[in-house]
């Protein structure tokens, strides 16, 4: 699983990296995270609104931070 | 929706008339913690100054939870993807207008400034479109509603709603006008995205609450130390400071207070928590209620960071002119409250 969290520097943007790698650690699961901060690479998604969160090229998240609980079912699912 | 409402109108009940009912007695409680719990004497400055800090801060509070939670449910029904939709293909002015009501429901923070220029732009909305939405997304906010409200009444909340709907469409019209679009960075137009709309999932009505609850917990959490602080120098201020101390410097006597207190707003940062109690102390001291709302708007709708943001998009000529255009419908609302309406 490749999932990218999208964000410049906004605090949320840094949260919503956190609580995915979190929750990938607990879950255990075999993914890479990567945090893209390059607005030209954001804008190529056609997200509006930062931060969101890419699971294998698809946006499943936007404009919010998840809890925990719900983080791991957009994960598992 | 109905559904939920009738499964829960205990529930509902029960909180908003706890609400209502603490709103309601707030001067009762504050004059008899004042008076008869820590019997301070009527009059003094030390006893008003607490007054007003004790009635303040939860009276403030208590819009601040109601306001931002209904608005949080309001703004779940709107998008920045639906708004684009909405905005595409509409002619200047209409577009204005309708991009500058829309600023103030969509949900929008200023770190997501440059994504949502850049999605605008794509979808083939004029610049000026896109600046009218960008002037009022900050600028008119609930935050600024509820302490309007709480701290000068409905009249002045209606006069600012109004006059800064005025700014943004005014600035986003005449930037349209200019025709500027050979001023926004040449990447801008070759920036394109692979998967346009994703489909935002349908969303029950329970989740709505959940979103307005969110974001109560979210803004609070963030601003009350703002509000604490504000409220704490304008009661210091309240009880304090001499009335009239700032009548001379800042009264509609002097025409060039409001040019003047914009001058000094934009470089000013700060959320309107934190400007709105300052706001009212201004006020209170003999500053005119165009020079302060002028001022106001300037240091929430103009701010340094938000232009260093921007100029990742814009060349500095277009920055250069937004400032100025959004400065001059400033003017225009400062002078126009301070000769023509107040007079």
């Amino acid at each position: 699983m490749e999932i990218k969290v999208l964000g410049s520097g906004c605090a949320k943007c840094k949260t919503l990296e956190k609580v995915t790698r979190e929750a990938v650690a607990e879950l255990s699961l075999d993914a890479t995270v990567e945090k893209v901060e390059d607005i030209q690479k954001i804008i190529e998604y056609g997200v509006m609104i930062t931060p969101a969160l890419v699971i294998d090229g698809q946006v499943v998240l936007k404009g919010k931070v998840p809890k925990m609980k719900e983080m791991k079912e957009i994960l598992t699912k | 929706m109905i559904n939920y409402l009738k499964k829960n109108t205990h529930k509902i009940a029960i909180l908003l008339i706890a609400w209502f009912a603490f709103y309601k007695y707030l001067t009762q409680i504050t004059n008899f913690i004042i008076d008869d719990v820590f019997k301070l004497e009527e009059g003094k400055h030390l006893t008003e100054t607490l007054r007003f800090f004790i009635y303040e801060v939860p009276k403030v509070f208590l819009l601040l939870i109601l306001i931002i939670f209904l608005v949080g449910i309001l703004r779940s029904y709107f998008s920045p993807e639906k708004t684009r939709k909405a905005l595409q293909g509409k002619s200047l002015f209409t577009g204005n207008i309708m991009a500058s009501l829309l600023g103030t429901v969509t949900p929008f923070c200023s770190c997501s400034a440059i994504p949502l220029f850049l999605g605008f732009v794509e979808a083939g909305i004029p610049i000026g479109i896109t600046f009218s939405f960008l002037i009022a997304a900050p600028m008119i906010n609930e935050v600024a509603v509820v302490l309007l409200i709480g701290l000068f009444g409905w009249k002045v909340t209606l006069i600012y709603f109004f006059t800064g709907l005025f700014v943004a469409i005014f600035s986003g019209w005449l930037i349209g006008v200019l025709k500027l679009e050979k001023y926004v960075a040449d990447w801008v137009f070759k920036a394109k995205s692979k998967n346009q709309e994703s489909e935002q999932n349908k969303i029950e009505f329970k989740d709505r609450i959940q979103l307005g609850i969110t974001g109560v917990k979210e803004i609070v959490g963030k601003i009350w130390i703002y509000i604490i602080i504000g409220i704490a120098v304008g009661a210091g201020a309240h009880g304090y400071v001499p009335e009239d101390f700032l009548s001379t410097l800042m009264s509609k006597a002097n025409w060039y207070s409001v040019p003047l207190a914009i001058v000094v707003g934009i470089p000013l940062y700060s959320n309107a928590a934190g400007i709105i109690p300052i706001i009212s102390v201004l006020i209170e001291k003999g500053v005119s209620l165009g020079t302060a709302l002028a001022f106001m708007m300037s240091v929430i709708g103009l701010s340094l960071p938000e232009i260093i943001i921007l100029k990742k998009v814009l060349k500095m000529q277009l920055i250069a002119i937004f400032v100025g255009v959004v400065a001059l419908g400033i003017v225009i609302v400062g002078f126009v409250l301070n000769y023509i309406v107040f007079t």
